[in-house]
């Protein structure tokens, strides 16, 4: 009896690491970006233009990075949900038996390849590619595009099973009403999913904004107000990574407080994707 | 076709969701076979020495700090993982409120983005425990990181196991712990390897979280407190040195086989179990 008691506990205890866990990172987090914050000003940290950690006297204005994520993330919103929607369609309604076998596991092949692939995939072929359009190619357009690609597999997955989980009734009593194929999806189908597919586009949203390593290494970097889709920008997570290797005092904080305002971000988009999940679920 | 006619708009959508989905898997092999045709001609054997020096850019060092990493975080992870899903699953009582913060908690997890780990890892590991640029900051760091999905994927597979062989175990009179690790488990291993396989392959491909915690040195590593980068970490200063294009081709063939080849199996492993 005395070893399930104990065994109990244990499960107990490692049920604990979790919420640990969160505590830990909020607590660190908080408290190593929340000065550097206070110091700078909050005001003048979060809608600050100029970021010059090294000048004298120093500027550090995130505002620039805020909005270039901003931009990103609706770039890469306006190409992947469109089409991963579709695809999701397909994937629910018009793809044969024998190719679903092969294609449902290609989506999750697309969730698998390492963000660096991708990065490095965009540096050698799209950024050439926007290169002709105009510009130097590394843009929020190239950006935009690469994330598009990176968050499809998401939305698939999420409209999927939102589409899925919609009665076959409701599909059929519009085709018995003489709906063609595509409008009883459409007008039927679709809507009634819709809380399911928005919650997969929030997920989408999440995954684009603290998408690190592939944006680096296509988006410029250059840590000013962007200035058009072909010109570079900087993210708040591409700040963090390019200069945390020397930055000391407070220009180090600065850049924790930049994890921060993400990891603000990410908790509102979880929030709203935890609510709008529940209500699909009802 | 003549139907089609009749309806031009809807012939128009379908023809839309025909090219989305094109577009998807286009996208998908275009990615994949471009690697591979660019990348494995460029893969040679001074790719494979023992040590890393810029003449060689060997990567070999890189494959050993990933093996070591990865054994490392899938270690703490897959333990507290299980375990945690055992209490959700076996042990909690329905409507408990621990369960329902205990969801949240590894809900939140699983949204936080790879950087914001890095952070907290340099933050806590690095700095505050005083481990340094180190194999052991980064393997700790990536086994917060994939503990969610090894909590999930087991938890659904220890549902999936029916109720009838608790019952038929009890029955029996075996004890709630030896049910557990007797019955229940055993017939949930496939879900669970399926999960932990499937961490695998996002500590193989994770790189932002790593590069400070674990570091960039491209030796292999003399123990657990020396820095040593992984394979995708690799590429990364491979890539952006923008020195060695030919080379980085040639790791993003072997990151690129090795994920893919993970997941495969993951996926494999899941079909299995809902047979």
């Amino acid at each position: 009896m005395m070893k399930e008691k104990i065994m109990g506990g244990v499960f107990f205890i490692a049920a604990m690491a979790s919420i640990l866990a969160v505590l830990l990172i909020c607590v660190f987090l908080f408290a190593n970006g929340i000065p550097a914050m206070a110091e700078i000003g909050f005001f003048d940290f979060i809608l600050g233009r100029e970021w010059a950690p090294t000048d004298n006297p120093a500027s550090y204005g995130i505002f620039p990075m805020i909005v270039g994520s901003l931009y990103i993330t609706a770039g890469a919103i306006l190409i992947g949900v469109p089409i991963g929607i579709l695809t999701a369609v397909f994937m629910a309604y018009y793809c044969p038996k024998p190719l679903y076998r092969f294609l449902k596991p290609a989506t999750e092949l697309l969730a698998g390849i390492p963000s660096i692939v991708y990065g490095f995939f965009g540096l050698v072929v799209l950024v050439p590619l926007v290169r002709m359009i105009g510009g130097n190619g590394n843009s929020i357009l190239t950006a935009s595009i690469l994330l598009g690609i990176m968050i499809l597999p998401t939305i698939i997955g999420v409209s999927e099973s939102a589409i899925r989980s919609v009665p076959r009734s409701y599909y059929e009593g519009a085709l018995a009403l003489g709906a063609t194929h595509e409008r009883s999806l459409f007008a039927c189908v679709l809507p009634a999913a819709k809380s399911g597919i928005m919650a997969g586009v929030i997920l989408g949203i999440g995954r684009a904004i603290g998408e690190t390593m592939a944006v680096i290494m296509v988006a410029g970097n250059q840590a000013r107000m962007p200035r058009g889709i072909l010109r570079g920008v900087r993210t708040l997570t591409a700040n963090i990574v390019m200069e945390m290797g020397y930055a000391a005092d407070l220009h180090r904080e600065a850049l924790i407080a930049t994890g921060v305002v993400l990891f603000v971000f990410i908790l509102i988009i979880n929030v709203c994707f935890a609510l709008l999940k529940r209500r699909s679920d009802k | 076709m003549k139907k089609q006619l009749n309806h031009p708009g809807s012939f128009i959508v379908r023809a839309l969701i025909f090219l989305a989905a094109a577009l998807t898997f286009g996208a998908l092999l275009f990615i994949i076979f471009y690697i591979l045709i660019k990348g494995i001609p460029h893969i040679r054997p001074e790719l494979f020495a023992l040590h890393y020096n810029t003449e060689n850019v060997s990567m070999f060092p890189a494959i050993v700090n990933t093996v070591i990493t990865t054994v490392c975080s899938l270690g703490i992870a897959a333990i507290l993982g299980i375990f945690t899903a055992i209490y959700l699953v076996e042990y909690a009582k329905r409507g408990n409120k621990i369960v329902g913060l205990i969801r949240l908690t590894a809900e939140t997890l699983s949204g936080i983005p790879s950087i914001v780990y890095g952070l907290f890892g340099m933050l806590f590991f690095v700095t505050y425990l005083e481990f340094g640029y180190s194999i052991l900051a980064g393997a700790l760091t990536l086994s917060i990181m994939i503990l969610p999905l090894i909590m999930r994927t087991t938890e659904e597979a220890l549902k999936a196991v029916p109720d009838s062989y608790r019952e038929a175990s009890f029955g029996l009179g075996a004890g709630k712990l030896r049910t557990v690790f007797k019955v229940v488990l055993p017939s949930a291993v496939p879900g669970i390897l399926a999960g932990v396989i499937l961490a695998v392959g996002r500590i193989v491909g994770e790189t932002a979280a790593l590069i400070y915690t674990a570091g960039t040195v491209a030796e292999l590593p003399e123990g657990l407190f020396s820095s040593g980068r992984t394979l995708a970490v690799h590429m990364y200063a491979l890539s952006s040195e923008g020195l060695y294009t030919n080379q980085a081709y040639a790791t993003a063939v072997v990151l690129l086989v090795l994920v893919l080849g993970i997941n495969t199996l993951s996926a494999y492993l899941s079909r299995r179990l809902m047979k």
